[in-house]
């Protein structure tokens, strides 16, 4: 086990996080420390999710009014809105750019680069991460991503606009629609330097959580979070390299001539000289990337409310080791069951059958979770931290987003809801909510850990409730849509005559869309506010008990000024009986709290016990274990 | 910068919320500030002056939300300086914000599972679909028993719970009895769906077909953005294709030197007896689209260079669908549920399940694919493929076949 690796090359100074020898571009730009490289992630992330949330606020518009003009849509988007209107085509570009934003750039990179940057060495107790250079590229590979993606709204025929998954031949086939020209090629660009990005951060979060914890830190003795962070990490190892595969083959396509996704195409009466390829390989390759990649979104949300629920209800989170099966569980199905989305694509029908049988298994572990969270609530002191609400509501969202999956992954009930409404409110809920959820109570959680400030409180609370509330009014309804049959990514509603009846619900939707992104603005406020104007936030504001709040709150390079704290306990000691406070940090050895140790704490050490024994014996008799 | 000086200043608090607000959204506000200059001397539209409408109720929420905020600290402060107990108990606020969301929400699900949820698809109108409303139902209990009994635990704990001083919480880390019960009882519920839903599933995809009860094959080719029909003809069987034949004439590249070909017939809507098994053939010439009926509980991707088939027994006539809807206009129809470029939101076409009599008579009235042109084109004779097509086919040329085909297209 590795121990106090001073993991410090790059000369900086320890006790001096002074202006004298870092430029203003080492420490914020170039930095290769992890606590800027998270606040990088984080505010990229944040600034992503905004323009992705103001897409969909678009669509949304084109969704309610399909038949008004607004003058305003022309100002900023010009052709693509002639007349006050979005153009069917820019629609779909508005749908697939807020899709691969949303997922990849903020689901991915801002959840698990942030907190997976942020947490994993403070937590574990490491000086920083195994390859701070590394991690440096990772920023950067992700922000060129970024930049390339919305480089793609200044082309000529606009962004990639097949939908996220960017299906062939749509995609691969430049003449079925404007977006498959440049726009798709500035995508799978951009996609392959996102990727190479996951994989250096992934690299480093691995070998940093395996080789880097401090002394005593031993696998079970880290917070869950950690476990999330590594697992997802080792997801995306083994699935991303996939994606780019596909990317590849789909350059190729799309640029050589080749022909691993098309076969038998007529555009009009153009016939394409494609041969013996098929459009499913594309599905099956990039869903094996896709699946997994909902879990590397979801995985890390559920990590930071574990530890927010546990910490906030003073309880200790029921079921660690079932918590870390159950994530562990999650991992290794998630890698047979890509095969759900593909129910109706003319796949093979047995295979149909194959993954419905190991999606649906998938919910048992879903639901030990779920239990979990709720059994930790159960008899706490619970403290409605702004945090501690985003956590709940998480709970909420992954319930309700949990059980509409057990629809989609029935096979036989996928054939009438697949690629409807419902398909879109399902995943809304599980990752446009609940792991938006898990991003924003990490970011409330540990915002005083990022900037040393604290975060106002109430507009926090204000935040919660009109998100919460708005993120139900705009996804409920959307079921029972797709339950009508509506197909998803339609430009408008007025051509079938039985969609009209919805057009009311769709007014109705965007308006709490719209409610639910003027709510972001007190979050927006109150984040950039407080990094400047907020409170000095005190050493431990949460009374928790993992590493990262023994660190000083100023933020120094390498993390803690002299040796690196010794863990001796799991990270959820809260409220034990016996002990007078209600929390007790990792770093506390058992010999300090003889008055609540419980013979479990000492994992069969038989000396250990029995010294234990002798102190309870004879009370009030001051001892030390070994 | 120049907010930080307003706030070090002190000027009134209030002030410096709005003004921070301002900067917030100040590309808003200055359009909204110009808009306003020019609204009395240019006519800006009614739309347009509610842009900036919007944006001025958004202003004074802020305002409003602001000067809660200020004056909510200064009710706290002057109970700190009065060295009282903290003004308000947010802990106990947000448990009643919990419970009062639990009740509400508990409302709205069942006012969306009764109002929304009688505006949905009309009870499935084929023989599998059955199976599968069934299925849907069964699961639809089941979650929505979960659902509410997870979230009244979720929420009334968040409520009994919360914080109280004179509290400590209850050491609970583990149990591995319950844990053991809720591992298995959601796998053993789970188990019984998957075991149903496999079922249904092969029910639906592994027919056996009966030799003497031959479904009626239906080729459906899609293309940007409309579905073309092919019915067999006579033999009851769809001939072959080849898209390198695809020519202006020949829109699906039909190979007419295929026998079976020469009978095939063209429609304009998909017309189904009913209680008869259907096979449907999809193809795709272009991109991947959706074949999806809803009512019949049919979807299937049509994907360029494979045929993937769906069959399947429409029970109820258009007619019967009309009166058990109430609707006279209700149709069956045909849309696109894969996203397949600009016009996918429009691409539909209307099915008719009519009864066998009326089905023969509706078969005996289309046109043949092959028409003179095209025989020209294949090296074959100019002259009646099948018998019942002399009557009109030969005489009408290829025109009228266009005007039918462009009548597809629509």
């Amino acid at each position: 086990m590795s121990t106090i690796a001073l993991h410090d090359e790059h000369n900086h100074d320890h006790a001096d996080h002074g202006h004298h020898k870092e430029t203003l571009i080492s420490k914020y730009i170039f930095s290769m420390d992890h606590k800027m490289i998270a606040k990088q992630f984080l505010i990229t992330g944040i600034i992503m999710a905004v323009i992705a949330m103001g897409l969909s606020i678009l669509f949304r518009i084109q969704l309610a009014w399909p038949d008004q003009n607004f003058p305003f849509l022309e100002t900023f988007l010009g052709k693509w809105a002639e007349g006050g209107r979005i153009k069917p085509d820019f629609y779909l570009a508005l749908v697939t750019i807020h899709g691969t934003i949303m997922v990849f750039f903020v689901l991915t990179a801002g959840l698990s680069g942030t907190f997976s940057n942020l947490l994993i060495p403070l937590q574990i107790g490491a000086r920083d991460m195994a390859s701070p250079f590394l991690n440096m590229l990772s920023y950067w590979f992700f922000f060129t991503a970024c930049v390339i993606m919305m480089s793609s709204f200044f082309i000529q025929t606009g962004p990639a606009s097949g939908g996220w998954t960017v299906y062939p031949p749509l995609s691969v086939v430049a003449k079925a629609m404007p977006g498959s020209g440049m726009g798709m090629t500035l995508w799978l660009i951009s996609m392959v330097l996102f990727v190479a990005s996951s994989l250096m951060g992934g690299i480093n979060y691995v070998s940093t959580i395996l080789n880097m914890r401090t002394k005593g830190m031993d696998l079970w003795k880290m917070p869950l979070p950690i476990w999330a962070f590594f697992l997802t990490a080792i997801l995306g190892i083994l699935s991303f390299p996939v994606l780019v595969a596909g990317v590849v083959l789909m350059v190729f396509d799309r640029s050589f001539g080749t022909s691993f996704y098309l076969s038998d195409i007529v555009m009009g009466t153009t016939i394409l000289p494609n041969e013996g390829g098929s459009p499913i390989l594309w599905q099956h390759l990039f869903w094996f990337l896709g699946h997994p990649e909902v879990y590397i979104v979801i995985m890390p949300a559920l990590g930071i409310s574990s530890e927010v629920i546990s910490v906030n209800s003073r309880k200790p989170i029921f079921g660690y080791h079932a918590m870390v099966y159950s994530l562990i569980g999650i991992t290794v199905l998630s890698f047979i069951v890509w095969g759900h989305h593909m129910f109706v694509t003319g796949m093979n029908p047995l295979l149909g059958g194959v993954f419905m049988i190991t999606t649906l298994i998938i919910a048992v572990p879903s639901a030990v979770k779920t239990f979990n969270y709720l059994a930790t609530l159960w008899r706490g002191n619970i403290r409605f931290t702004p945090a501690m609400l985003f956590a709940i509501g998480l709970v909420s969202f992954f319930i309700s987003g949990g059980l509409t999956g057990i629809f989609l992954g029935n096979a036989s009930l996928d054939i009438n809801l697949h690629d409807t409404y419902f398909v879109v409110a399902h995943f809304h809920l599980v990752m446009g909510s609940a792991a938006i959820f898990g991003m924003l109570a990490g970011v409330y959680h540990w915002f005083p850990r990022m900037f040393g400030k604290m975060m106002n409180a109430k507009l926090g609370y204000l935040h919660f409730w009109l998100t919460f509330i708005a993120a139900y009014l705009v996804f409920f309804p959307l079921h029972f849509l797709g339950l009508d049959g509506v197909p998803r990514r339609y430009y408008a509603f007025t051509e079938f005559e039985f969609m009209k009846k919805w057009l009311t619900v769709n007014v109705f939707v965007t308006w709490a869309a719209i409610m639910a992104a003027l709510a972001q603005v007190a979050f927006l406020f109150n984040f950039f506010y407080s990094i400047f104007k907020g409170k000095v936030a005190p050493q431990n504001p949460w009374e928790a008990n993992t590493l990262e709040w023994t660190a000083p709150v100023e933020h120094i390079h390498g993390n803690w000024p002299g040796e690196i704290p010794t863990v001796y306990r799991w990270p959820y000691d809260y409220s034990k009986p016996g002990h007078d406070e209600d929390f007790i940090p990792q770093t506390v050895p058992f010999s300090q709290t003889m008055s609540s140790n419980l013979p479990h704490d000492f994992e069969g050490n038989a000396e250990a016990e029995k010294i234990q024994q002798d102190w309870e014996l004879a009370n009030p008799v001051e001892e030390n274990k070994g | 910068m120049s907010l930080r000086k307003f706030i070090t200043n002190k000027t009134t608090a209030a002030l410096a919320v709005l003004l921070t607000v301002f900067a917030n959204t100040s590309a808003f506000a200055q359009e909204a500030a110009a808009g306003a200059a020019a609204a009395p001397k240019v006519d800006m539209g009614e739309i347009y002056k509610s842009v900036i409408f919007y944006i001025l109720i958004f202003l004074a929420v802020c305002l409003f939300i602001a000067i809660i905020g200020k004056s909510i600290k200064v009710y706290e402060l002057s109970r700190e300086a009065q060295g009282k107990p903290v003004g308000i108990n947010w802990n106990r606020v947000h448990a009643s914000l919990f419970a009062l969301f639990l009740v509400l929400g508990l409302y709205g699900v069942y006012w969306e599972y009764t109002v929304h949820g009688s505006m949905l698809l009309p009870a499935a109108a084929s023989e599998h679909g059955k199976k599968i409303d069934e299925m849907f139902n069964l699961t639809l209990i089941i979650t929505t028993i979960v659902f509410i009994a997870t979230h009244i635990l979720l929420f009334g704990f968040s409520y009994i719970y919360r914080y109280s001083a004179k509290r400590k919480a209850y050491y609970y880390p583990h149990n591995n009895t319950i844990e053991k019960i809720w591992t298995i009882v959601p796998a053993l519920v789970l188990t019984v769906l998957v075991l149903m839903g496999f079922l249904t599933w092969r029910s639906i995809f592994f027919k056996v077909e009966d030799p003497n009860h031959k479904p009626l094959q239906i080729e459906v080719t899609s293309e940007q953005f409309k579905w073309s029909i092919r019915y067999p003809g006579a033999d009851g069987i769809v001939g072959t294709k080849n898209y390198k034949l695809t020519t202006a004439t020949n829109q699906l590249g039909i190979d007419f030197k295929d026998i079976n070909s020469r009978d095939d017939e063209m429609a304009d809507e998909m017309v189904l007896p009913v209680g008869k098994p259907v096979k449907l053939i999809l193809t795709s010439k272009d991109v991947i689209h959706s074949f999806y009926m809803p009512h019949f509980r049919v979807q299937l991707n049509t994907v360029p260079g494979m045929k993937t088939f769906f069959e399947f027994t429409p029970t109820k006539t258009t007619a019967e669908m009309q009166q058990e809807t109430n609707d006279p206009n209700f149709k069956f129809i045909i849309l696109c549920a894969k996203i397949c470029g600009s016009g996918h939101y429009n691409m539909q076409k209307v099915v008719r399940v009519v009864s066998d009599a009326e089905y023969k008579t509706w078969i005996a009235e289309q046109k043949t694919y092959l028409n003179d042109d095209l025989r020209k084109q294949f090296n074959l004779p100019v002259a009646p493929a099948a018998p019942k097509a002399a009557s009109d086919s030969t005489a009408k040329d290829s025109a009228a076949v266009k005007t039918n085909q462009m009548a597809l297209n629509k």
